[in-house]
């Protein structure tokens, strides 16, 4: 098995990059399930005649539905083909990464969900207005979710250009540009059209197919090594050429004492991360209750750990069938290692089986793209027309239907921004764009809204120190770290202004968030208004009054 | 408590906004020192102290695992790496664990909502929407 393994990989990358029939298939693949949500889009915009309907689908979701649907939203590209490539070159560091993408929804469970849908419409910002002065909190937790919003579109538009020059055996320029030009166009379809309807059945249908893509490669994976994980680990540490420690932590992030304090911080901004993410706050919206936004919670940590399960089967699988070499040779940081092992467990290069499995599983990635791509775009266009547009620009006097408008316009130029940005930043590193999406949420938005729920002495100054702050300081240090110069994989490699060492700033930036809501809460001139704050938390806890 | 500050234009304008696009409902809607009292009742209290007193210290909980879990990745390699059978090791069976321990809260939680969240929430909410 080894060796013949060694040898198709020899020649995948060629058979993935040249052969017309598997671009063909992909193609057509890809066409099919774009058509087909396109076509969902325009019958939900159909049904969209509201703000609730544009903003929240209606609110008439079912928690199951949701769960799906947060899934579709959550398990990105990054998460498909970035984890996988990670565990197929690391091994037991790539892991890592799963793990703190599922921990961090019970934050969300516990603390965020349930409170969140009581006492907001259609935004974060909605939960902070309840208490705080509205215009300067939604002018700042607007600015945040556009912010955190652009860095993960830019890392999706970055990933689904390197799976595009993969995959298709674009090595043009010009193909890539065009391919993340069409993504941007179709997300802009998906959110323009059909609002937030559309855009929750292409993440249910999407997180169906990922979850089958996935299910699929795990089976034939684990019918390999006779369905024994300890064979599948012993065989891909042997491939590795790490042996044993291919499977203990250290590749990756154990080189010296400043890896190690890296890894901490990614850990810490994974974990506090998603119950910040804006695109992931609006889904509970989409619910008629805070009872359903538990049990979407609940399916999503379902699926979702599940999924995060089968990447040891995929990444490991990698490691084992496909090899590194092969998988470095595709692609440097490992993007590809899905793939390809998809075409190697059906059958391999050349063989039809392979070449059919390699289509479905480059579509499924794709779609995977498309929807998380247009959740984003959503979640920052609401954000502007709800909380920029119209209530701070306009002070609240402007009709629904001018602000769903708004919103469409909004999506439109963000879509535009995210092409031009996906096109010339295709430097970066796609996990690295992820991970420090997660830490400027963490820092920026998830200690106000955490504050804004529990704690009484709260107030407009805190707040705004904690967002901006947060938001500043966590962006600031990325600049300042390896990511951006300083070495040959940086954004800038020529120049060198790396006066940070850690690649994720979440373990600065996240405790100065939530100390600087803290200082800037005890420091006011204002006193926190009691009477508002008992407004909130009743309403956040009986769910009295909810949309 | 100052009752001059209650009012702020901009909330007040676009509340009435959003009352005017929703759907009318049957509901008489709370004074705004309708929610103080409630917030001070002891019902609501209890309320409070059932959500409070169980996702506080399960949620420092399982983050201290996480964070456990991490540094000991990061400074207990020996350890991590002991063979547990086969080619499962420490680390991995730790790994899962986390998994396992995440899928038990989740459920956890959502039988303690369920039987000491939501009757007490749905109580309150009822007194509410009734005016009382």
């Amino acid at each position: 098995m080894t060796t013949a393994g060694h040898t198709v990989a020899a020649h995948t990358f060629q058979a993935a990059g040249g052969a017309g029939e598997h671009r063909t298939l992909i193609i057509t693949l890809f066409s099919v399930f774009v058509a087909i949500t396109l076509g969902i889009t325009v019958w939900a915009g159909r049904q969209t005649k509201d703000a609730t309907d544009f903003y929240a689908g209606g609110r008439s979701f079912s928690g199951f539905q949701n769960g799906l649907a947060i899934s579709g939203d959550y398990m990105s590209a990054a998460s498909f083909l970035g984890i996988a490539g990670a565990i197929a070159l690391f091994g037991y560091d790539g892991f890592l990464y799963s793990i703190g993408f599922l921990v961090a929804w019970l934050v969300a469970l516990l603390l965020v969900a349930e409170p969140l849908r009581n006492s907001g419409r259609f935004t974060m910002a909605d939960v902070l207005a309840h208490r705080l002065q509205q215009r300067p909190v939604r002018t700042a937790a607007g600015t945040s979710t556009i912010v955190v919003s652009i860095f993960y579109l830019l890392a999706q538009m970055v990933g689904a250009g390197a799976l595009v020059a993969l995959l298709l055996g674009a090595s043009g320029e010009g193909s890539r540009r065009w391919i993340i030009a069409l993504v941007g166009l179709v997300m802009v379809l998906y959110v323009t059209i059909g609002g937030m309807k559309g855009t929750t059945w292409v993440q249910i249908v999407k997180a169906v197919l990922l979850i089958a893509g996935t299910l699929l490669i795990t089976v034939l994976v684990l019918n390999r090594f006779g369905w024994s994980l300890s064979s599948l680990l012993g065989h891909a540490a042997e491939r590795s050429g790490k042996g044993r420690a291919f499977l203990e932590p250290g590749l990756q992030y154990g080189k010296d004492s400043t890896s190690k304090l890296n890894f901490v911080s990614l850990g810490l901004a994974l974990v506090l991360g998603t119950a910040g993410l804006p695109h992931i706050l609006i889904r509970f919206y989409t619910v008629p209750t805070a009872k359903a936004a538990r049990t979407s919670v609940n399916w999503a940590i379902g699926i979702i750990g599940a999924f995060y399960l089968m990447t040891i089967a995929l990444g490991f699988g990698a490691a084992a069938l496909v090899g590194p070499k092969a998988i470095i040779a595709s692609n440097e940081s490992g993007n590809t290692a899905a793939p390809l092992l998809a075409q190697e467990v059906g059958g391999g290069a050349g063989s039809t089986g392979g070449a059919v499995l390699l289509a479905v599983i480059s579509a499924v990635a794709f779609a995977t793209i498309l929807a998380v791509v247009a959740g984003l775009t959503l979640a920052s266009s609401a954000s502007f027309a709800h909380d920029l547009w119209a209530n701070v620009i306009r002070k609240g006097s402007t009709t629904e239907k001018e602000e769903v408008l708004t919103a469409k316009i909004a999506a439109v130029v963000i879509g535009a921004v995210s092409i031009v940005l996906g096109i010339f930043a295709h430097r970066l590193n796609a996990a690295a764009l992820v991970a420090l999406a997660f830490a400027v949420a963490a820092s920026a938005n998830l200690p106000t809204i955490l504050y804004s729920l529990f704690w009484k002495r709260f107030t407009t100054r805190g707040a705004l120190w904690s967002i901006y702050g947060g938001l500043v300081s966590s962006v600031t240090l990325v600049i300042l770290s390896p990511v951006v110069s300083g070495n040959p994989k940086a954004l800038f490699p020529g120049m060198s202004f790396d006066l940070f060492p850690l690649a994720n700033p979440g373990l600065v930036s996240i405790p100065l968030g939530f100390v600087l809501g803290w200082l800037g809460s005890v420091l006011s001139a204002e006193e926190a208004v009691a009477r508002k704050y008992a407004e909130l938390e009743v309403r956040a806890l009986t769910g009295y009054g909810a949309h | 408590m100052d009752s001059e500050e209650a009012v702020d234009p901009a909330s007040t304008t676009s509340e009435r906004g959003e009352a005017k696009s929703e759907a009318v409902r049957p509901v008489i809607p709370a004074q705004p020192e309708r929610f103080t009292q409630v917030q001070e009742s002891p019902e609501f209290g209890e309320l409070r102290r059932a959500h409070r007193s169980f996702a506080f210290p399960l949620t420092l909980a399982f983050v201290a695992w996480y964070l456990l879990y991490v540094l000991l990745s990061n400074y207990a390699g020996g350890f991590m790496g002991t063979r547990v059978a086969g080619n499962i090791n420490v680390a991995l069976v730790l790994g899962l664990a986390q998994f396992l321990t995440t899928f038990l809260i989740a459920w956890w939680y959502s039988r303690h909502a369920a039987a000491q969240l939501d009757p007490r929430a749905e109580a309150l909410k009822t007194r509410l929407e009734a005016g009382e």
